[in-house]
């Protein structure tokens, strides 16, 4: 339910490094919050952030989610696939649902997110 | 004490719903499902199995007495004098101005006593209006409590519904109802709906809702049956191009504005509530009109988003959403006259971006017959 491998943030997104390359999503907890994820806005390449700038959103049929950057980076490839098929988000949030790669700027702003068992703590507190 | 402070209202679902689990949410006061297995599921199976609804927040008034037909046809817009017993028409219920109270669906039993129900949201209202409105000798019987409804509907429903009842429902017209039994017990069967597909209403009292809930479900189950929430509901009749009151129309409209003229009938026998008035709207014609959208950029219009003509802002849209059949993002909305030709170009502005739309044919979806 929560990859050991990736850090997450309060806004239910997740981050996975390779090297200075993150891969950016929302968690299980989001898609299932959104229920059927029906349009998706995504940053274009080259697009720079700093962490927690919103670069894009996200469409259930009744509500609409900003998607915040966990750490300040360059977008280096946004996932097209989803413009056809947001449900894959829902599916699969954290393989095929992938929302954009980014060139990382300072791996040290990994730091301030959440490793899973805090991530699954937080979400505790969100439940009561 | 203010309406939020107040417990929300319960059908005798509730419990059923939760079993089933159905995401709970508020809703004009009730506390109903929104979703259980999702919105997409839910739609798509109403448009190739089956889905079922509880909608027990529905209003039920009805209407008695030798005048019961004179008051009713004062204050709608049909001609309540074209029904016979076991006939149902669709009308805006009308203020004295010929605006919209709200739009209900009018069951006739009798000459002198007709079953209509109305939207969840407006039955406080809608009891106090007819109440205000019926003199002496006309019953307005405000019955919500002792109805619970039930929508079975999508092209699997007849299959589903004739094993469990003493009604012939494949001899029933549409917009028709017959009193009879489910599974058992007394019930009002109705073929008709608010989503775009054939299938029934079900009214019976409260005890024995949970029951037939539940053999509903499981009759249907093998033929692709889910239970249905809200959300889907909503996504099936706007892709219907049916109506929602308080969206797509309200105090300030008009049947003829809202693309209602259908329901409008002016050579019936008596006065009626704004007749001068939709007389000369009729004869000079509207200044805006509801019409149905497709969005042209990649983007969703939702309900309050703010609508530009020829860059200039008019009004917000009624009710806008992805469509899950059609797979296109669609809405209704009120243009002035000029625009609203079939394939007009407007703007919706969209999170602070505006984005291109144009007008379409409704309804969006038809269902084969």
């Amino acid at each position: 339910m929560y990859p050991k491998d990736l850090r997450y943030t309060k806004d239910h997104e997740w981050i996975r490094m390779d090297g200075d390359e993150g891969t950016v999503g929302i968690t299980h907890y989001a898609q299932e919050a959104l229920g059927d994820i029906v349009f998706i806005e995504l940053p274009e390449q080259d697009d720079s952030f700093d962490a927690g700038d919103v670069i894009g959103s996200i469409e259930s049929v009744k509500a609409v989610s900003d998607i915040l950057i966990p750490v300040g980076g360059t977008v280096t490839a946004a996932n097209s696939a989803l413009e056809d098929a947001p449900e894959t988000i829902n599916a699969d949030p954290y393989g095929e649902g992938w929302i954009c790669r980014i060139d990382v700027r300072d791996d040290g702003e990994l730091e301030d997110l959440m490793d899973a068992a805090q991530y699954q703590e937080f979400l505790k507190e969100v439940e009561e | 004490m203010t309406a939020d402070d107040l417990p929300l209202k319960k059908t005798p679902l509730n419990a059923a719903h939760r079993k089933l689990g159905g995401k709970m949410v508020p809703f004009v006061g009730w506390e109903m499902p929104l979703q259980f297995s999702g919105v997409v599921a839910e739609h798509m199976a109403v448009r190739t199995a089956a889905g079922l609804f509880d909608v027990s927040h529905m209003g039920e008034i009805i209407v008695t007495g030798s005048e019961a037909q004179t008051f009713l046809q004062r204050i709608s817009s049909n001609n309540v004098a074209k029904l016979v017993p076991g006939k149902i028409q669709y009308a805006g219920l009308l203020y004295p101005e010929g605006t919209l109270v709200d739009d209900l669906l009018i069951y006739c039993f009798d000459e002198d006593r007709y079953f209509t129900v109305v939207n969840a949201a407006n039955y406080d209202k809608d009891c106090e209006f007819m109440r205000e409105h019926a003199d002496a000798c006309v019953g307005v019987d405000c019955a919500t409590e002792r109805y619970a409804q039930i929508a079975l509907q999508g092209p699997l429903a007849v299959e589903i519904l004739r094993p469990l009842t003493s009604v012939d429902i494949d001899e029933m017209k549409y917009y028709r109802f017959v009193e009879g039994e489910v599974d058992g017990a007394p019930a009002i069967v109705s073929r008709t709906g608010y989503t775009g597909e054939d299938g029934f209403e079900i009214y019976t009292a409260p005890e024995n809702a949970e029951p037939l809930w539940f053999k509903l479900i499981e009759a249907g189950e093998p033929h692709g049956l889910v239970p249905c929430g809200l959300a889907a509901r909503d996504t099936l009749r706007l892709e219907a191009k049916l109506l929602l009151y308080g969206n797509d129309m309200d105090e300030t409209t008009t049947v003829l504005e809202a693309d209602l003229g259908k329901y409008l009938k002016f050579k019936k026998p008596l006065d009626f509530h704004g007749k001068e008035l939709l007389l000369r709207q009729k004869k000079e014609g509207v200044e805006r009109k509801l019409v149905g959208f497709e969005m042209v950029d990649r983007a969703i219009a939702r309900h309050g988003y703010t609508v530009f003509v020829g860059g200039r802002q008019f009004g917000t849209v009624g009710s806008g959403s992805y469509a899950p059949f059609l797979k296109k993002n669609i809405g209704l909305t009120y243009l002035p006259i000029e625009a609203t030709e079939v394939g007009t170009e407007f703007e919706i502005e969209v999170r602070g971006k505006r984005q291109r739309a144009r007008v379409v044919e409704t309804p969006f979806y038809k269902r084969e017959r």
